[in-house]
């Protein structure tokens, strides 16, 4: 069995293990950070992609509506590459009441918001799909993040400065001594093998998981997945972030991240982070929910639905050694020393995508005090790798180098404009053996055509550059055609089914894809 | 900003036809343009595709502009995606932030050229055909120097108008003529009127100035709007709310028709009016016909006369009126020359940069007429008939022409 050794062991590739390793790593420790699956296949992957301005919270949770107005302000210094600024915007719809927005333009300037109330008429004019119902409107500082940039860029800022990242291994043992947790045997997913890694401190990272992760270590974290469902709408209906002006409810918050428009979300509890289960009941409550912000959004062509589970933690398992922030839908910070009196383990629970470098700040300055050594946070002026221009990326970037693409270099996927080029990059940079992993690196198979025409392009390129075999390239595109298909099932009326319909002429017409050789 | 709140429920509407796209590819195989130029990427690249990647306010690609808006693609599109229109809007997008050459400006007001020709047509036709003056014409101005322009002539057709003793008839229609009509060709309008007091009908000729169409295919909307938001006043003088308007330039009564709502998004109860009341005027007598009221005293002409139907007027719909109405013409030798498009589409093939584009374009069309070698070309629009006739050297006429031969004329 392979050993190694580090300063911290992370266990969890999404936004708050990513943000805790880049931390630690520019603390000058040694970090190894380790994933069941790729990076970002958990909740970080798989929510709305709002960047919070803080207004969500302003009334209902004033402590982490200053925690992400401040954290928006540093990601936006720090980040620029992996965020669009688009600007939102919070409207009273007929069915909000207009005394909350007195309080909610209150709390915004007590939580330190920049906010600022504007004419209706001016909303519209910006907004022509906004429903010219609304009564009051006002514009803050919400964007979108793409969720798979900022991990990539936080877990190659991490490894430029020493960090080893272990995708697709499983953690199958924790390393005790004792009271005492010195490592985790994992398991590689793909190959079998086993790999040791000892640390001086662990930090469970796992979110919605890492319940099961303390499992493992012999202690309880009572973690409470809450699913949330999200649907992409085929294009952006608004330029800004859509936000209605009330307490925070379902399907009342219209995200526009890349080329589509993100309507979100539920809150159901579930025993089992991986249940990513969406019914259509969920499906059709968020398409109604989303007429009385845009009028005629159920006739928009609904492209995919998915669910997230939240990494909730009931206020009960109270906050230790974090200070003494208010517990709330802020995080929280474990020390299993103090808690359970099982040293060498951290665990970071609650939070959320915005307020991940904040997470992983108050987390490493408990790992510092453990291990005794450690510098200073560094994170709040650190500029990521990529966004050293300080540019925020925007929505016409792909469609600009794409008029710029020599005739030598196709278009493998039309939608979302990745070009061979684009994949032999990416495919050089990172070998992966699943096309979902190529889909998050490039937008593959993600926009209208969910890989009608795509998928099997990469699939072949890939066999025909030796990177697959020939049932590997078959499995690999089986696999993904059944990955993209989940997501479509429960919303496949309209344009979407028609889509469907041409994409399994495809795959079962022209591919027989069902009896493909293994 | 303000550009897209303007007209902004039917640009909606536009927008969202980009969700019923399925990329099935048939509007790129359609197309006449990228079928000959790697510069236009086809409809659906930047149509529906590129689409989603625009937000308003910064334009993330130049390829647009080689879109002719022959609108060949919105026809063609089994699921009804409006192609042809989203390029328009997003060319306006483009022209708005980066401001229109003078070209441009120039060729979208044909009116201005025409009035500034009038006075000294003579002179201006010498210049227009003088190869020295056409080639600095494409070196400063980047008009293309064998790019077809029109004769300008010095009687326009409100001249005629003036002195034009109608027929008076319960039966009136509203004639609109267009700027050829008026600068250019003011014997279709003569004929026109002709063809439709024959009939029996009192043809009302208000004064009227430019649809904007071509300030549109430019990509200059406001300027279009304005435009023809005041045409559609003119058109409706006292006492003619209810009447048909009649439309002799396919692409002007498109405009009127539909486009001036779908693309531009403008909109006045004059409008909407006019909109629901204009005809092209083989339309008209088609269902003249159709009811038995078209007068049939055709005289023979013995003529081999190619019809070529222009993009803009199969875009209106409505078939090929035009044909069935000279299929009545006794002698007549019809042969119906089934090509897609012409390659001007307006004032595309005139500019320096898209001349060559469009000359490939129109090769199919320019083979089959030289093949063919007849006597006449007919085309109902004017654009069209001018590039034939540069690139062919036959005669082109519009099919009324010789509808109002047949009616006896000369």
């Amino acid at each position: 069995m392979n050993t190694l050794d580090t300063d911290v062991l992370v266990i969890g590739g999404g936004s708050t293990g990513a943000g805790v390793a880049w931390d630690s790593a520019l603390r000058g420790l040694h970090v190894t950070l380790v994933d069941r699956q790729d990076f970002a296949t958990g909740t970080s992957g798989r929510f709305h992609g709002l960047l919070h301005s803080g207004g969500r919270y302003a009334v209902k949770d004033p402590g982490s509506a200053r925690e992400c107005a401040a954290e928006n302000r540093i990601l936006r210094q720090v980040a620029a590459d992996c965020l669009e600024d688009t600007g939102g915007l919070f409207v009273s719809t007929p069915e909000d009441d207009l005394e909350y927005a007195d309080r909610f333009l209150a709390a915004a300037g007590a939580a330190g918001m920049e906010i600022e109330e504007i004419p209706v008429g001016v909303a519209l004019r910006d907004e022509p799909r906004l429903n010219p119902k609304i009564r009051r409107a006002f514009r803050v500082q919400d964007g979108s993040i793409d969720s798979w940039k900022m991990i990539s860029a936080l877990l190659r800022g991490a490894q430029a400065h020493g960090a080893t990242v272990l995708p697709y291994h499983k953690v199958v043992r924790v390393i005790r001594q004792g009271d005492r947790v010195e490592g985790a045997v994992m398991e590689d997913q793909r190959t079998g093998e086993e790999v040791q890694v000892n640390a001086g401190c662990v930090v469970n990272a796992a979110g919605a998981w890492s319940g099961q992760v303390a499992q493992l270590a012999g202690c309880e974290v009572g973690v409470r997945p809450g699913k949330g469902v999200m649907v992409a709408i085929n294009h952006r209906l608004a330029r800004a972030v859509l936000n209605r002006c009330h307490m925070p409810s379902d399907g009342d918050i219209i995200v526009p991240v890349r080329t589509v428009s993100v309507i979100g979300t539920t809150d159901h509890p579930v025993a089992d982070p991986d249940d990513t289960e969406c019914s259509p009941e969920e499906v059709h409550q968020m398409i109604e929910a989303g007429e009385l912000l845009v009028p005629g959004f159920k006739e928009s062509r609904a492209l995919r639905v998915w669910s997230g589970s939240r990494p909730l933690l009931p206020k009960t398992e109270g906050s230790a050694g974090a200070g003494d922030r208010e517990v709330s839908r802020s995080h929280t910070v474990l020390d299993h020393g103090a808690r359970d009196g099982l040293e060498g383990l951290v665990t970071i629970a609650g939070g959320k995508f915005t307020t991940l470098r904040l997470m992983a700040e108050d987390t490493v300055d408990v790992v510092v005090g453990k291990l005794g050594r450690g510098a200073e946070c560094r994170t709040r002026t650190e500029v990521l790798p990529g966004s050293e221009s300080h540019r925020f990326y925007w929505i016409g970037n792909r469609q600009q180098e794409a008029e710029t693409d020599p005739p030598d270099d196709p278009l493998i996927c039309e939608c979302e404009l990745v070009s061979q080029h684009d994949l032999d990059t990416v495919v050089a940079r990172r070998p992966s053996w699943r096309l979902d992993d190529i889909r998050r690196a490039l937008r593959v198979g993600m926009g209208p055509c969910q890989g009608g025409f795509c998928a099997f392009r990469v699939a072949g390129m890939l066999h025909q550059e030796g990177r697959y075999g020939r049932a590997e390239a078959n499995s690999a595109l089986r696999e993904f055609v059944q990955e993209r298909w989940k997501g479509v099932k429960v919303i496949s009326w309209g344009a979407q089914a028609r889509q469907t319909r041409l994409d399994r002429w495809i795959f079962e017409g022209v591919y027989d894809l069902e009896h493909l050789p293994e | 900003m303000t550009e897209v709140a303007w007209g902004a429920e039917a640009w909606s509407e536009v927008r969202a036809s980009l969700d019923r796209c399925i990329k099935c590819t048939v509007c790129e195989t359609a197309c006449p343009v990228a079928a000959v130029t790697e510069l236009f990427p086809g409809p659906k690249t930047v149509g529906p595709q590129a689409e989603r990647f625009r937000t308003g306010g910064h334009s993330p690609d130049l390829s647009v502009d080689y879109c002719s808006g022959c609108g060949i693609c919105s026809r063609v599109c089994p699921q009804e995606v409006r192609i042809a229109e989203l390029n328009s809007r997003a060319r306006s997008e483009l022209k708005r932030e980066r401001g229109a050459p003078l070209r441009d400006q120039l060729v979208a007001r044909p009116g201005l050229l025409g009035r500034a020709g009038r006075p000294v047509a003579p002179l201006f036709n010498w210049a227009m055909a003088n190869s020295l003056i056409r080639w600095a014409g494409e070196r400063t101005v980047g008009i293309h120097r064998k790019a077809p322009v029109p004769r300008s002539t010095t009687r326009t057709f409100s001249y005629w108008v003036g002195h034009h003793v109608g027929t008076r008839s319960a039966r009136r229609v509203v004639y609109f003529h267009g700027c050829s009509t008026q600068w250019y060709e003011p014997y279709v309008g003569q004929k026109v009127t002709a063809i439709l007091e024959h009939n029996g009908f009192q043809v009302v000729i208000p004064k009227q100035d430019c649809c904007g169409l071509p300030l549109q295919s430019n990509g200059l909307f406001p300027a279009a709007r304005k435009a023809v938001t005041k045409l559609a006043r003119q058109l409706v003088p006292d006492g003619t709310g209810d009447l048909p308007v009649i439309s002799s330039s396919t692409s002007c009564g498109l405009m009127l028709k539909r486009e001036a709502r779908e693309i531009l998004g403008a909109d006045s109860p004059e409008l909407r009016s006019v909109s629901a009341r204009t005809y092209d005027i083989f339309e008209f007598l088609l269902e003249l016909h159709q009811r038995g009221e078209l007068r049939t005293d055709f005289k023979p002409v013995p003529l081999t006369v190619a019809y070529h139907a222009p993009c803009q007027q199969q875009n209106q719909l409505i078939g090929k009126p035009a044909l069935e109405i000279l299929r009545l013409i006794p002698g007549l030798r019809l042969v119906e020359l089934d090509r897609s498009c012409c390659g001007i589409a307006g004032t595309y093939g005139v500019k320096r940069e898209k001349y060559e584009i469009a000359m490939r374009v129109g090769e199919p069309l320019f083979a089959d007429i030289q093949a063919e070698g007849p006597d006449l070309v007919a085309c109902d629009s004017e654009t069209c008939r001018w590039q034939i006739s540069a690139a062919t050297g036959a005669t082109s006429v519009h099919p009324l022409e010789i509808l109002h031969r047949a009616y006896g004329g000369s």
